[in-house]
């Protein structure tokens, strides 16, 4: 499907979906995940992104983070046809525009917070003296300058996940794709972090946040409801989430 | 990702997997200690032969009594017959007939106990002519060595081996002293010169006493004129094939024999014996290398093992790291140079193993180990070739996980 640049104004869509279908196949069996979905997210945005289990919100979040391919459709990441991107070219993209965040963390046990942090940054081909500067950076920023020669598993869990978003701001992607970043956080360290997700909005970074608790997707600006393979239309949407900020 | 970020990164797997890398390196060092041991103790081996042969003398040819056929028409075995005799030895040392040959050593030995006052041990007794000194190449430490007059007189004189010194006198000088073989005085008149080689051989253990001698004072009996072997010594290494012929010619025209085949006598070169005594020892080789091999292989199917039960636990590490943006090519190249350091140390410490084997085994055995640079550093790379060899299977499993599967796994 042949696309034009984006004839309306405002800010540049970070994310656009253009009638994206997926289908996974398990022996004969074919199981459309999604149906069809097509959204845009702009600049800046903090959205959620949110629905039951088994909705097809994490194969949403999956081709959002570039770790698999639409079935059908175009995926527009930072203006770049993703869809058709061979395995390396995905891998490149993932680096340079997207920073996860996971809900375990996924943190190298064997290595210093700060070793982790500078991970993205090796593959994207930093000199270490830089790599090492910018991981820092990046530490002081989630307020865990004085723990970056600890390993992870002398951390708290909201340590160890604040770690893991500085590693996903390393880079300064495009977006931050967290997927359930407080689903093993206690409720303090789920205010922490969702309060820094804030902050780094505020800030200017686009956030997408894929969780299925309610209450936390309220705190983002806007909420993406999935259920059945489908975006919940816009209308639902807004009922679902009570007050926008 | 640079080589050196690359590397980086597979040394601290590694070293944050220790019990596992270790017990990966232990096959590849067990082979690799096994390769050099075994290559060494060939090496070792061949060269002891070599040393044994060399301790001969240069350009010796030795010619032994062969087989004889009795009147009922059955052969003996080679060594069975007294063929050979003094006056053989003196027809090989003309000139006219021998041209090529510089130097002849009948030689009669037997196993005889030597006594000195209340010291007795067991040697051997040989006797031969002055020309034995020139023909084996052996020198003197001590006094001097028999000459014609003794030979003449049948002098009741003993030159002995350094060996023998040692064991019958100690300490003692034991020039001008006596021992006595079977009531018989012999003075000692000189001590030989011991040969380079490590182990004890019956080069450095003899009495020498006059052919003369051995035969009328102290051994005698019916083949009294017959030797054990006569020593010949070509005039060059260039000769020793016309001197092997000139002997051959002599020995069958005095022994009244038309037919080559039924020679009642042997000779041997010290190629010959060099090519006879090596043979085994390339089939001994040649099998321990066998072995060697096999544990190499097992080693390396032990890397691949592993390798592979580190990428499956290791699944959600690849995810992560192809989520971070890791290109499948740096995956597989992160798990081959872990692979191949895992093979380059288990190289090392076998190749260092395989040395303290080199140095300890000597202690307990005869075997001589030589340990070669180059074999050892070829059992290196060796080793981190079979470290990358296994380690490309498990590290394209690795490249090929999808991160989506890779993170999801628990």
């Amino acid at each position: 499907m042949a696309l034009s640049p984006e004839p309306d104004p405002g800010p540049p869509a970070v994310i656009e979906l253009i009638d994206v279908k997926k289908t996974y196949r398990s022996g004969t069996l074919e199981v459309e995940a999604l149906h069809r979905v097509s959204m845009r997210i702009d600049e800046n945005e903090f959205v959620a992104i949110t629905g039951p289990s088994g909705s097809g919100k994490s194969t949403l979040m999956h081709i959002l983070g570039c770790l698999d391919v639409p079935t059908e459709g175009t995926y527009l990441l930072s203006g770049h046809d993703v869809s058709a991107f061979d395995e390396e070219q995905l891998a490149d993209v993932r680096n340079l525009f997207i920073g996860f965040v996971f809900q375990q963390f996924n943190l190298l046990a064997y290595m210093s917070a700060w070793r982790n942090v500078e991970l993205p940054l090796i593959y994207h081909g930093v000199h270490p003296a830089e790599r090492r500067e910018r991981a820092f950076a990046a530490l002081e920023k989630v307020d865990l300058g004085d723990r970056a020669h600890h390993k992870p598993g002398e951390l708290s869990g909201g340590q160890q996940q604040r770690v893991a978003l500085a590693r996903a701001l390393v880079t300064e992607p495009a977006m931050i794709l967290a997927d359930e970043p407080t689903g093993n956080l206690d409720s303090a360290s789920t205010a922490d972090i969702l309060d820094l997700f804030h902050e780094l909005n505020e800030e200017g970074r686009t956030i997408v946040l894929i969780t299925h608790e309610r209450d936390i997707a309220a705190r983002a600006q806007r909420v993406i409801q999935v259920e059945d393979g489908n975006l919940v239309p816009a209308g639902v949407e807004l009922l679902a989430t009570g007050v926008r900020p | 990702m640079n080589w050196r970020d690359t590397f980086r990164t597979a040394t601290d797997a590694v070293r944050s997997h220790r019990l596992r890398s270790v017990l990966t390196m232990l096959g590849i060092l067990i082979g690799i200690s096994a390769v050099v041991l075994t290559v060494g103790l060939g090496q070792g081996a061949k060269a002891k032969v070599q040393d044994q042969i060399n301790e001969l003398g240069t350009n010796v040819l030795v010619v032994s009594p062969g087989s004889t056929t009795s009147s009922t028409g059955s052969r003996g075995g080679f060594g069975s017959a007294s063929t050979l005799t003094m006056q053989d030895a003196a027809a090989i040392a003309t000139k006219r007939a021998a041209p090529d040959v510089t130097a002849v050593a009948p030689v009669s030995t037997t196993s005889v106990s030597l006594l000195y006052s209340s010291t007795n041990w067991t040697t051997t007794l040989t006797g031969t002519t002055p020309a034995w000194k020139t023909v084996r190449s052996r020198g003197l430490t001590e006094g001097r060595f028999i000459n014609a007059a003794d030979e003449q007189r049948a002098a009741a004189v003993v030159v002995l081996g350094p060996d023998t010194v040692t064991q019958l006198f100690g300490q003692v000088d034991p020039i001008g002293r006596n021992v006595v073989y079977n009531g018989v005085q012999l003075q000692v008149i000189g001590v030989l010169a011991p040969l380079s080689s490590n182990e004890a051989t019956s080069n450095n253990d003899l009495a020498i006493v006059p052919i003369a001698t051995y035969q009328q004072k102290l051994i005698g009996g019916s083949t009294r004129n017959a030797v054990s072997s006569i020593y010949v010594k070509a005039t060059s290494a260039g000769t020793l094939s016309g001197a092997y012929q000139e002997t051959d010619a002599l020995l069958l025209n005095r022994h009244q024999i038309t037919t080559a085949t039924s020679a009642d006598f042997n000779i041997a070169t010290q190629q010959s014996i060099l090519s006879a005594a090596t043979s085994v020892d390339n089939t001994l080789t040649v099998m321990l290398a066998g072995i060697a091999i096999i544990a190499l292989l097992v080693g390396g199917i032990g890397v691949m093992n592993i390798m592979l039960v580190s990428v499956t636990e290791r699944i959600r590490e690849i995810g992560l790291r192809k989520a971070l943006g890791a290109r499948p090519r740096l995956i597989r190249r992160q798990f081959l140079v872990e692979a191949s350091i895992l093979g380059l140390a288990g190289g090392i410490l076998g190749v260092a193993l395989g040395v303290l084997g080199a140095v300890l085994l000597p202690q307990f055995s005869d075997s001589r180990v030589i340990i070669s640079v180059p074999a050892s550093i070829g059992a290196i790379v060796m080793a981190v070739g079979i470290g990358v060899i296994f380690g490309v299977y498990p590290a394209s499993r690795a490249a090929r996980l999808a991160p989506i599967d890779a993170l999801r796994s628990e």
